[in-house]
């Protein structure tokens, strides 16, 4: 019914409207540059920072395109290689339920672990502050990957199962296959939630590493208490978190099948 | 390292002599023919007599070797405690002698002291007690550390929360929160000095948490704490911000006091001599025009943009200039709020030691000399002073003079008297 989504669109409009509204209002009347800034302070420093978003003026000062940019490839890094990790222990875990209920205790300890509490073992092993947020993101997005694949796998349909022991498939193409695509959906399900926790934890990884990245970026406006600065990175991030959900939000629907 | 040098310059006053000796005989075998006639010290003091040898040699050590590596990555917090090598940057003192650095801002002080050790930088900015710490692997995995230079003496203070504008002594602040930027820092030894003098136990009757200078203000602003000790920008920032004010300078405490420093690993000075030694003499360089007060303006501008320090030039150029609002709604001139001054004392290290001491940071009794002299290479700084022009202080250790406390007169050769002196320790 398109009549429908117009009007949920138009709604959707207003509450924005009316929220940054009410938000104008509240802080209004404060002399520029005291207290909580208002939307149209946040907006012109929004037009400041998109106009040249990819100046670099030496390793501290660099424009929000290069720290979104920066924080971006570390996600990419430690989620890819998470993803990967966990996929192939996952599907081990999913095939065999000996090793799954021997290996859970230890999964569920290590899953509740705040990724971040890792750090200062990682800085003091790798002696590599990148490569330590990069660990942090694999941390934080390791386990739903995990969980979510081997879940898939366990429940798969035996009867997929038995039909490629029948026809005697080698196990890379059962994987390839059978085991992969049967699993599908609840694996994608599994990566969207952690690149989502993976997208949070590398802002806050930064703004303990320093260096560049979107989290360090918040982390040197807060220095200088520019809070429009950081009102404005904090809907940046929340606008790149949004764009990587939906893409694994329409890869998951791609994968979908009814049995 | 001390023999090393020495063997070094040993060497090179061999060279030096040489050269000489060729230019006036020409060729290798007159001289021969001449030491083998003479001796060899005959010939060396006949030569002297003529020639002035021991210009020559000075000459030759005032040049420094081929540099082994320009390429350079020095940390930093952003805070004016380290201008000198902040501004070496973009004022041009690290290219002038002949080095590419970049300077890297760092988010805490364990961070800085992490990029260190882990050689993710080459050399640091420190507070001056962390070398000391580090080298005795107190707080930290044990790395040898040289600290050739301090950064800043005075440039601190006390701020406290403007509801707290009636405090008048340390006895008012019982029961109240601090943050101090690091445990092994003079901020921490400075504050619990004060408070101890004034019948405040600084371990019971107050906290003393350890926050990021960056995140004093606006923990002051919530309320979080009472008050801070902590390096400027952020107590002026504080005022400026009008959450804070300037109860007390630290120079109000031991006027002239080191408080950070210029650092790095014992093995990156012993590796690379030349460029250690073109590093150390690029931030005597700029220690020695930031001491200059008509400079400070300009260096306000160079170190508060966004790259650096980040933060308005205005509460910037109040902190270097000292002439600043105190919070209070008075106007303080004190061209010596913060001054710079390379030479690292043993004599601060000793101070510095005896508080590790004191407060239980060392377990055990110390050789307070020898780390001293270990880790604050005054030597080193004494050369460079001298190649540069300045003129170096005659002593390496000095007795130092507090404004406040009840031992006014701190003898360095006497530390475990002075220790014994306090009625407030743990050791």
């Amino acid at each position: 019914m398109p009549g429908s989504r117009a009007r949920v669109a138009l709604c959707s409009v207003l509450i924005g409207v009316g929220l940054l509204a009410a938000w104008q209002v509240a802080v209004g009347g404060q002399p520029a540059g005291k207290g909580l800034p208002g939307p149209l302070a946040v907006g012109g420093t929004a037009w400041e920072m998109l106009s040249d978003p990819f100046y670099n003026r030496g390793p501290n000062d660099k424009g929000i395109g290069l720290q979104l940019a920066a924080s971006l490839g570390r996600l990419a890094v430690g989620w890819l290689a998470a993803s990967l990790v966990a996929i192939l222990l996952g599907v081990v875990l999913g095939l065999s339920p000996t090793l799954y209920r021997a290996v859970n205790p230890y999964v569920q300890i290590l899953k509740p672990i705040s990724p971040l509490a890792w750090m200062p073992l990682f800085l003091y092993t790798i002696k590599d502050s990148g490569w330590a947020a990069v660990l942090v993101i694999f941390m934080s997005s390791v386990w739903p990957t995990l969980a979510n694949t081997a879940f898939g796998v366990a429940t798969l349909k035996r009867d997929y199962l038995n039909v490629a022991a029948i026809l005697q498939l080698s196990w890379p193409r059962r994987l390839v296959t059978v085991i992969l695509p049967g699993a599908a959906p609840a694996i994608v399900a599994g990566l969207r939630i952690s690149i989502g926790s993976a997208w949070v934890a590398i802002v806050a990884a930064e703004m303990l590493i320093g260096g560049t990245g979107v989290g360090y970026f918040v982390w040197n406006e807060w220095n200088n208490l520019a809070l429009t600065s950081v009102i404005f990175a904090i809907l940046a991030i929340g606008f790149i978190g949004v764009v990587l959900d939906l893409g694994l939000g329409r890869l998951s629907r791609r994968l979908a099948y009814s049995e | 390292m001390s023999e090393l040098t020495e063997a070094g310059a040993e060497r090179l006053a061999q060279a030096v002599e040489r050269a000489v000796e060729r230019a006036v005989f020409g060729s290798e075998h007159t001289r021969r023919e001449f030491v083998r006639l003479v001796g060899a010290s005959t010939a060396s003091a006949a030569l002297a007599a003529a020639f002035p040898l021991g210009a020559a040699r000075a000459l030759a050590q005032d040049k420094v070797g081929p540099i082994e590596k320009k390429d350079l990555k020095v940390g930093f917090i952003p805070i004016t405690c380290a201008t000198p090598i902040i501004m070496a940057e973009p004022m041009g003192f690290y290219k002038k002698h002949g080095l590419n650095v970049q300077v890297v801002k760092a988010s805490s002080w364990a961070m800085v002291r992490d990029l260190s050790i882990n050689g993710e930088t080459d050399a640091t900015h420190m507070l001056s007690p962390m070398p000391l710490a580090i080298s005795m692997g107190v707080g930290s995995q044990s790395v040898p550390y040289v600290m050739p230079a301090v950064e800043n003496i005075n440039g601190q203070a006390i701020t406290l929360h403007k509801k707290h504008a009636k405090v008048k002594s340390a006895a008012d602040m019982k029961g109240f929160k601090f943050c101090v930027p690091f445990d092994y820092s003079m901020h921490n030894f400075l504050l619990r000095y004060f408070l101890a003098e004034g019948g405040v136990d600084p371990d019971r009757d107050v906290q003393i948490r350890v926050v990021p200078p960056p995140e004093m203000v606006a923990n002051l602003r919530a309320d979080n704490v009472d008050g801070y000790l902590a390096p400027d920008p952020f107590n002026q920032r504080a005022v400026y911000e009008e959450v804070g004010f300037i109860y007390m300078l630290s120079k109000d405490i031991w006027p002239g006091h080191p408080c950070c420093a210029f650092a790095a690993k014992r093995e990156f000075a012993e590796k690379m001599p030349n460029t250690f030694k073109a590093l150390l003499r690029a931030i005597v360089d700029a220690t020695h025009f930031a001491s200059d007060k008509a400079n400070r303006p300009a260096i306000a501008k160079a170190i508060a943009p966004r790259n650096f320090l980040n933060q308005p030039v205005e509460v910037v150029e109040q902190v270097l200039t000292g002439v600043y609002p105190d919070g209070l709604g008075a106007t303080k001139r004190v061209p010596d709020r913060i001054d710079f001054d390379p030479f690292p004392y043993h004599s601060m290290a000793v101070w510095i030691l005896t508080q590790m001491r004191r407060w239980g940071y060392v377990k055990a009794d110390v050789n307070y000399r020898k780390i001293a002299e270990e880790v604050f290479v005054a030597t080193q700084t004494r050369e460079a002073m001298k190649a540069l022009g300045y003129k170096p202080p005659e002593a390496n250790s000095v007795k130092h003079t507090f404004v406040l406390g009840k031992t006014k007169v701190f003898d360095p050769d006497k530390p475990a008297e002075y220790l014994g002196g306090f009625a407030i320790r743990r050791a």
